[in-house]
């Protein structure tokens, strides 16, 4: 006798929801078991002053986005647009200009 | 309850068999519609725990820095106003930073070059990260030179590779002597690029910066706070051209499924029909319908959320790699710890599954209240 | 017993394609026996069992179905009756395509809720005795005229209704599937099904196995038999 599409439909469900719950116990389990890297990266932020994450290294004021002020993509020339992707993925540092 | 349970499983039983009758059809949709539960999850995981790893990793970054504009641009701030700040109430210290950008011809990157206010390397001698490692492939030992200001040249020996565990915020860091960076770039003792302020009493940042603000016009100051917010609108929904492209993807994604799920065909028409002819309930019709569209939607939001748990953390997100690098020369190796925000998942899963369902009942709910005497003519 | 008085049944009323399929039908139907309603198309006799078959309510007139006037009863009401008590064989089957010959004969049950094992053990047995048990899994739209009727016929019965109500049974198949179809009738006969059937094909109306020939022209009873 062959399988009820009902049952192999829950059953797929079944799977792909215990698979979520799965990828949450082992992004759990990471999460602990890296937390000393993490707090190694801390330390050498701390002991060297660093203000930024090392993403963007394509111009100088994409580099340090909480350095550079506002308006930093046009600071070389009045009508210089902002041509670098980083500017799509973080937005200028907020507060004083 | 019983029967209840066991009317939704046949009813399950049906919708399995008509999405299987429409094969292809069901297929392509599943195909398009979990390729942007995959954008989207890939988006929404990799930035959630990039920003919590930015918030833990820059939880010690300088509390207080002040830098000095001229005509609106950054310039070397004096010793004078490194006195000046030590005399103000409330600062425990004050320190001159000295750091700046160095363009390596040889590799056509930028490197962050740094003076790293203790234990710096001897003169002649550099730390570099990993990263500046990988462009120039260089070793423990190899020299790296430079020309400096006034075009001689300023050699480096390689004292050290910083750990790639720490590459996300050390790539690119070229750490050398406070004599070599005055060498290099000629700027007289004296002379900062900005000032680490650290404050007595962590409540009293704002007004110390203040204080510092008024006695030094020509300065601009940055808190811990505004370096640690920066980071929290990272590929934030408003920021993102990604997701505003997507969004386009998206859009054309809801009109398409709105489209194919409220138009029904003659044929899907004539099958309700016969449904309604041999016994079907306008609700049982519906909750037909209903299913189906779960089902469909239910698994392009499992293998959509899955597929992108397995790209973002155990492939290290290569499918962001080229937004994220830009025209970068110098990227960090990184691998994010896999930092899940289940409400944020749960958001996702509403905001995918249930409108898809909804848009695959409205028409249903037109046909289904026909009189199904239509078979009969 | 079911009771027709006065039925009027009026398509597209008050625009100029204003149809009159049926101007007034008294009848009584008595419970058992085979009938069949003969007549020229567009003589009503559709229009006619789909009112009696719950399908559709007539403009106006009433019709009851032993103490019940069904007339004016709201659709979830006539859904209930439909399902439990009339079991139909469409004339072009109306089977569904691309699903199994038994999964469109289990489909009228699904609603019920009842257990799933029974009914395809129901489902199954109905084939057997239609002798069509060998095309339980082939689909649908793979079957011949005949076996796509008697997959229908199943299909009518699996709810176990009381009146099995047949639309011009024989139009789709030649004079040795219509004798098969005919003594497939005078088994639900034997046991103990009302059979209504529309048709104008003389073999059925002739037949031995049918009680009673009811004549209609343009919408009114032509002399019943």
């Amino acid at each position: 006798m062959t399988m009820r599409g009902s049952d192999m439909v829950l059953a797929a469900m079944l799977a792909g929801v215990m698979a979520v719950g799965a990828t949450w116990a082992v992004s759990a389990g990471r999460v602990r078991a890296e937390q000393p890297e993490v707090l190694r990266r801390a330390a050498l932020v701390e002991r060297l002053g660093l203000t930024d994450l090392a993403l963007f290294t394509e111009a100088r004021y994409t580099r340090h986005p909480s350095q550079s002020d506002r308006h930093a993509a046009f600071q070389d020339h009045p009508f210089a647009l902002e041509h670098f992707p980083s500017g799509s993925v973080l937005p200028p540092r907020r507060g004083r200009p | 309850m019983n029967g209840w349970f066991n009317r939704q499983r046949a009813l399950l039983d049906f919708a399995v068999s008509s999405l299987g009758r429409r094969k292809g059809k069901t297929l392509g949709l599943l195909a398009v519609y979990g390729l942007i539960v995959f954008v989207l999850a890939s988006a929404m995981l990799f930035s959630h725990a990039l920003r919590h790893e930015a918030k833990q990793v820059l939880a010690g970054t300088p509390e207080v820095l002040v830098q000095r504009l001229i005509a609106g641009r950054h310039d070397l701030i004096p010793d004078t106003h490194l006195a000046a700040i030590r005399t103000i109430r409330g600062v425990k210290s004050a320190q001159g930073r000295l750091w700046g950008y160095l363009f390596d011809p040889a590799a056509a990157a930028n490197y962050t070059l740094m003076v790293p206010p203790a234990d710096a390397p001897a003169v002649g001698q550099a730390v570099i990260g990993a990263g500046v490692a990988a462009v120039r492939d260089a070793a423990i030992g190899d020299v790296m030179s430079f020309r400096a200001h006034d075009g001689t040249l300023v050699s480096f020996t390689i004292q050290a590779i910083i750990a790639p565990e720490s590459a996300l915020v050390s790539a690119d860091l070229f750490l050398v002597a406070e004599a070599d960076y005055r060498r290099l770039f000629g700027i007289p003792d004296g002379r900062f690029t900005d000032i680490v302020v650290t404050v007595r009493n962590p409540r009293e940042v704002r007004t110390v910066a203040e204080k510092i603000d008024t006695a030094l016009p020509d300065t601009r100051i940055i808190l811990r706070d505004e370096i640690k917010r920066t980071y929290e609108s990272v590929f934030d929904w408003r920021e993102g051209m990604v997701v505003l492209l997507l969004s386009g993807a998206v859009l054309a994604f809801f009109i398409f499924a709105w489209e194919k799920a409220s138009g029904l065909s003659a044929e899907e028409k004539r099958e309700i029909g016969i449904l309604k002819a041999v016994g079907w309930e306008t609700a049982d019709v519906i909750g037909l319908k209903s299913l189906e569209g779960l089902v469909v939607s239910l698994t392009a939001f499992l293998l959509g959320y899955l597929l992108a748990w397995v790209h973002v953390f155990q492939f290290g997100a290569p499918l962001f790699e080229p937004v994220l690098k830009g025209w970068s020369v110098l990227y960090p190796d990184f691998r994010l710890t896999p930092h899940v925000d289940e409400l944020q998942v749960a958001t996702l899963f509403f905001f995918t599954v249930f409108p898809y369902t909804l848009a695959n009942v409205v028409p249903i709910w037109r046909a289904a209240t026909v009189d199904p005497d239509q078979v009969m003519r | 017993m079911i009771r027709l008085s006065q039925v009027k049944k009026v398509f597209n009323q008050g625009r100029h394609n204003e149809f009159w399929a049926l101007r007034g039908v008294d009848l009584h139907l008595d419970m058992g026996g085979v009938t069949v309603f003969r007549g020229p198309s567009g003589s009503g006799k559709t229009t006619l069992l789909t009112m009696v078959g719950c399908l559709a309510r007539p403009s106006s007139g009433r019709i009851s179905l032993g103490e019940r006037d069904i007339s004016a009863l709201p659709e979830r009401f006539l859904t209930d009756i439909r399902r439990s008590t009339f079991g139909f064989v469409f004339q072009s089957f109306n089977l569904l395509k691309g699903i199994t010959a038994l999964e469109n004969v289990m489909i009228p049950a699904y609603p019920l809720g009842g257990d799933h094992g029974a009914l395809k053990r129901r489902a199954l047995a109905l084939l057997e005795r239609l002798e069509m048990a060998d095309k339980a899994q082939s689909q649908a739209e793979w079957l011949s005229g005949g076996e796509a009727q008697r997959v229908a016929i199943a299909r009518a019965l699996i709810n176990d209704p009381r009146v099995v109500i047949a639309d011009e049974p024989t139009a789709n198949l030649d004079s040795e599937r219509s004798a098969q179809f005919l003594d497939i009738v005078a088994g639900l006969k034997r046991d103990g099904k009302t059979v209504l059937m529309t048709s104008h094909d003389p073999l059925v109306a002739d037949a031995p196995v049918v009680d009673r020939v009811i004549g209609l022209r343009d919408g009114l009873i032509d002399g019943a038999g």
